[in-house]
């Protein structure tokens, strides 16, 4: 179909300390009702986002970090993390999230929505995607 | 061509406002089309008619109602990020029993599924904020 | 395939100018607006990065935001050009999509 656009969905901004992370979190979980090919990419701070054990209790505001577990359950499931970005904060993959979906075409077989690409790939990824959201 | 703006920031805090009214401006002097302008984050305060800036300063939701009253430009205001910050207009005054609606005119309170459908019926998505 | 990527933070507080730099593909347009009109000036510790970027990416930037922040053009960078919102609109339609470092 033609209609279909290629979404990239990026993400530059840390959690909490300004909205952006989970408002925007917000539309790709909308968005994925659009049946669009959808990627989501984690640049600079933005790969904050995804790390492990945040706890927001004793901030008394809402931990949204549960949600990104969701996103394979909403066939979001080419997340681009950007290595660049993990290295320039002293991050690896241990640090995050592990985040998976379960593929149809591969009985449903658990797999890894996490991809991490260097910061040539991903500029790749942006040139050809049709749609940048950017937040 | 048919082109979709978002703006992200709300008036006069941030310039992103501004530049997004300025670049709707051009691009329908230029003959282009504007399906939309969706207002996401602080963006929604720009739908409030409750704004009264000095006169020697700028109307920025006023600059929008014209613009959407001259060319009939969808103004959306996303629902979510407008419930978190206060801007009613009647259907939501009624569904959360507010004592009021402060929708300024030519906007009107969507969901961001209107986000989306604008990046995919749009040529282009043109982003303001912060 | 194009991308005409905006940025709007000055290069001295934000590191958006940097994250663009680093992630444009050959042959894209950046255009510098709001503060990130300051990313254009010369003799910065931010204009070699910009030069070096020229090589390969076209950079413009927003004539009403330099004006409203007293900036002569002489102080640009040899080469970068400067549009108004009417050439702001033209590059949107010249590239294929836009990319907002926010």
């Amino acid at each position: 179909m033609s209609d279909i656009k290629k979404f990239m969905y990026v993400n530059r901004k840390a959690p909490y300390g300004t909205i952006y992370a989970w408002e925007s979190l917000e539309v790709v979980l909308i968005g994925a009702a659009f049946e669009q090919d959808v990627s989501v990419a984690f640049v600079d701070d933005g790969v904050y986002q995804l790390i492990k054990g945040q706890d927001t209790t004793e901030l008394g505001i809402k931990n949204f970090s549960a949600t990104y577990k969701a996103l394979g359950d909403y066939d979001v499931n080419k997340l681009y993390i950007e290595k660049e970005s993990l290295d320039a904060r002293g991050l690896t993959l241990d640090d995050l999230m592990p985040l998976t979906y379960e593929d149809e075409n591969d009985n449903w077989a658990e797999k890894n929505s996490i991809r991490v690409v260097s910061s040539q790939e991903l500029a790749e990824l942006f040139e050809h995607s049709d749609v940048l959201f950017n937040f | 061509m048919k082109f979709a703006i978002q703006v992200n920031e709300g008036p006069y805090n941030h310039e992103a406002s501004v530049s997004a009214l300025n670049f709707t401006k051009a691009a329908l002097e230029a003959g282009h089309e504007i399906f939309r302008v969706f207002f996401y984050h602080d963006g929604v305060n720009n739908g409030t008619r409750f704004t009264s800036p000095p006169q020697d300063d700028i109307n920025i939701a006023g600059s929008w109602s014209e613009l959407a009253d001259q060319h009939g430009i969808d103004l959306v205001i996303c629902v979510a990020a407008a419930q978190r910050r206060g801007i009613v207009d009647e259907g939501e005054q009624e569904r959360q029993g507010k004592d009021g609606n402060n929708i300024a005119s030519g906007f009107r309170i969507s969901g961001l599924g209107q986000l989306v459908e604008a990046g995919i019926q749009s040529e282009r998505l043109i982003v303001f904020g912060d | 395939m194009s991308i005409l990527h905006t940025v709007n933070k000055s290069p001295f507080d934000r590191n958006s100018l940097d994250a663009c730099i680093r992630l444009a593909v050959k042959g894209g347009s950046v255009l510098l607006i709001e503060d990130g009109v300051y990313g254009a000036m010369k003799g910065t510790n931010k204009s070699d990065m910009v030069t070096h970027a020229m090589k390969d990416l076209s950079f413009y930037v927003l004539g009403p935001d330099l004006k409203a922040r007293g900036i002569d053009e002489e102080k640009l960078i040899d080469g970068i050009k400067v549009v108004d919102y009417s050439g702001f609109v033209t590059l949107t339609v010249e590239n294929d999509k836009a990319q907002a470092w926010l």
